[in-house]
């Protein structure tokens, strides 16, 4: 077992256990502070798989941004000393029913990538991506990119919009 | 046993029935919206490990750049949204907020 596999293996549990703990602790500032280290396991996963420009950007985004902002949302609409902290699955039935989906749904698709056999070409180690995704973003995907800026900017006045107070 | 394709797919996939299930039994609406960044997070890494086993194909990484921004838009928009229920319900819960005006 060499030390890629040691790294992946460490990383998959973290990525596993705090997901778990994310979709099933019954406190919901728990919950937020564990996707802190799903989304990090992650952004290690993607250092392994030689995106490190994705990977800063995970951080950056995710941990940074969107993280934050559910932390914020989650305070201001919890009340924080009173017992409403807590958030409840929708019934017993609901509970059990949606296990069994979820049990299904990773079985399948666990099924379906592990009995096809992907062609994959050899993995021919890069120093680093930004320059490959710095070119194609400014060539090819130039509009994408400008759209997607425009998109940013219309979310936010838009969300600060709609959050106001009447 | 190097660490291949499948190893991280099965990651994702796990990844993203944790998501579902966070979607379909939580009731309140931010726990919804984790359950959907953990789908969005496992779409992503099937797109980046495919871009490494596929020779180094960069355009999986602009597509996964691409569900990051996607997501933060995402995620401000529905937490403004969430806020204005809890002004107008105080609760999120989303099973029972059920008038489309008061």
């Amino acid at each position: 077992m060499g030390l890629e596999s040691i790294v992946f293996y460490l990383f998959a549990v973290i990525v596993v256990a705090s997901a778990l703990v994310v979709v099933l602790s019954k406190k919901i500032m728990y919950a937020a502070f564990s996707l802190l280290f799903t989304l990090f396991g992650i952004a290690g996963m993607y250092a392994m798989l030689m995106a490190d420009f994705i990977a800063v950007a995970q951080i950056m985004i995710y941990v940074g941004g969107i993280l934050v902002l559910i932390v914020f949302g989650v305070m201001l609409t919890t009340k924080i000393t009173g017992v409403d902290v807590k958030t409840g699955p929708t019934g017993k039935l609901n509970y059990i029913a949606g296990g069994l989906l979820a049990v299904m749904v990773a079985g399948s698709l666990a099924w379906l990538y592990t009995s096809n056999s992907w062609i994959s070409a050899p993995v021919n180690e890069t120093n680093t991506s930004i320059n490959a995704v710095g070119n194609l973003l400014l060539t090819e995907y130039l509009l994408a990119f400008e759209v997607g800026s425009v998109l940013l900017l219309i979310a936010l006045i838009g969300a600060a919009l709609i959050a106001r107070r009447k | 046993m190097a660490i291949g394709l499948n190893e991280f797919l099965v990651v994702s996939a796990i990844l993203f029935a944790l998501g579902i299930f966070a979607i379909v039994t939580r009731k309140n609406a931010i726990m919804v919206l984790m359950g959907l960044e953990l789908i969005l997070n496992s779409a992503n890494l099937n797109f980046v490990a495919f871009a490494c086993f596929g020779g180094m194909n960069i355009e999986g990484h602009i597509a996964a750049l691409f569900v990051m921004i996607l997501a933060a838009a995402e995620a401000a928009v529905a937490l403004a949204i969430v806020l204005n229920i809890y002004q107008n319900y105080k609760h999120v819960n989303v099973d029972e907020v059920d008038s489309l005006k008061d």
